[in-house]
């Protein structure tokens, strides 16, 4: 739950000059930019690194949000470029992000996980866990979605995509989620359902 | 579906004289006419649990799920897997993550909004440049042309003849010219576009 002041308060009063109120917007954000971050550079050094990157530009360009969107569709705009220009000036021998991983890799991740996740019990490690199987542009849809409070419209205006095309998007990565927790994790759901 | 209509059955006959394939067939038939089935009942599930569907569409799924079990489960199913994505965590950066943000910023001031300092007249100005030299350009290609005898009958005829007449190499063969047209078309293509997207953005709004 937020309290205290609004994203456009907040926005207004560092416009102002009061700097240190800022801070207040990073605490809001940054697991949500972080999260987003992470799913696409796959790497917690890096994605630290360009997070912090991100709130300096939007702080930087604060004077050019309008308030015609949610603070975080803006910001996810950042995030998105951010996240593309570090990938092309690494040039990291990754996959595609419209590509999901290949199997290997994923049951790499899975065996490694899955200890952990049995340890933990927890239904959040396991949804993460699953989360990270994805492809990034999958792990996108759904983080935004779910976590992002991002609309259909919304994700459409972000991703530069109609909202029916999200909505399959959406759609195709939930299943696929379903699937890999179906595939690999299927006794801790079953252990979940029964608790 | 799970009988297949004989129309289909005499559809694949057809195709075949084989028996075993004809079995093939149908089997195949039905087993994709279950999972396109199964897909758009998945697809109105979601857009029900996501409050998307319309109140028309929103009450018929209700239905179809108290009255089938089929539908019952698949909603059950595709709830449990929304409510665990739900429960996902966001990742969490280092302890020192807002320290360091607010120790970078503060080497910045907020820069002034791009608005503030792209002067509007100063865009006009260059657009209004460009459509004057496109006007003086064609203007100035058309008074080459010679229309005298324009009022006879055979309007069409000289006119084709005056306009083979024109040396076109002659405006077409320098590179600056051909530069010149091509910045045009550029700068035609992006107001084309501006105003496309305007009308699209009106349209939404409406």
């Amino acid at each position: 739950m937020r309290t205290g002041l609004t994203d456009t308060e907040i926005i207004s009063r560092v416009l102002k000059g009061e700097q240190q109120v800022f801070a207040q917007l990073v605490e809001r954000y940054q697991n949500y930019v972080f999260t987003l971050v992470f799913r696409m550079l796959e790497s917690r050094e890096d994605a630290e690194e360009v997070s912090q990157d991100i709130f300096v530009k939007a702080y930087r360009s604060l004077a050019d949000f309008r308030g015609d969107s949610k603070f975080s569709t803006w910001l996810y705009t950042i995030v998105r470029t951010s996240c593309i220009t570090f990938l092309r000036k690494k040039k990291l021998d990754t996959t595609s992000i419209d590509n999901e991983k290949t199997y290997i890799q994923v049951e790499n991740r899975e065996s490694g996980f899955k200890a952990n996740l049995i340890e933990q019990k927890s239904r959040h490690a396991m949804v993460n866990e699953a989360i990270k199987m994805l492809s990034p542009d999958d792990a996108q849809v759904i983080t935004l979605f779910y976590k992002g409070e991002q609309s259909l419209d919304e994700m459409g205006n972000i991703l530069g995509l109609e909202p029916n095309t999200v909505k399959v998007k959406l759609h195709r990565a939930r299943a696929r989620l379903k699937e890999k927790m179906e595939k690999y994790f299927s006794h801790e759901v079953r252990e979940l359902q029964r608790d | 579906m799970k009988y297949v209509n004989y129309s289909v059955i005499n559809k694949l006959k057809d195709r075949t004289n084989n028996w075993q394939e004809l079995y093939n067939n149908i089997n195949e038939h039905r087993k994709n006419n279950f999972m396109n089935e199964m897909q758009s009942i998945e697809e109105r599930l979601w857009d029900y649990i996501d409050g998307i569907s319309g109140e028309r569409e929103k009450s018929a799924v209700a239905k179809m799920i108290e009255k089938h079990l089929e539908w019952k489960n698949k909603y059950q199913e595709l709830l449990e897997a929304h409510q665990l994505m739900q429960s996902a965590e966001l990742e969490e950066p280092s302890m020192r993550f807002t320290k360091n943000v607010m120790e970078e910023i503060a080497k910045y001031q907020v820069a002034p909004a791009t608005r503030s300092y792209i002067n509007k007249k100063i865009i006009w100005g260059i657009g209004g440049f460009f459509i004057v030299m496109i006007l003086g350009f064609l203007i100035y290609s058309f008074s080459q042309i010679s229309f005298a005898g324009s009022t006879s009958p055979k309007l069409l005829t000289e006119y084709n003849s005056a306009m083979d007449k024109v040396n076109w190499n002659r405006f077409f063969s320098s590179t600056y010219t051909n530069i010149f047209m091509m910045v045009n078309v550029v700068l035609g293509l992006m107001m084309l576009d501006i105003y496309l997207t305007r009308k699209k953005q009106q349209h939404k709004e409406a």
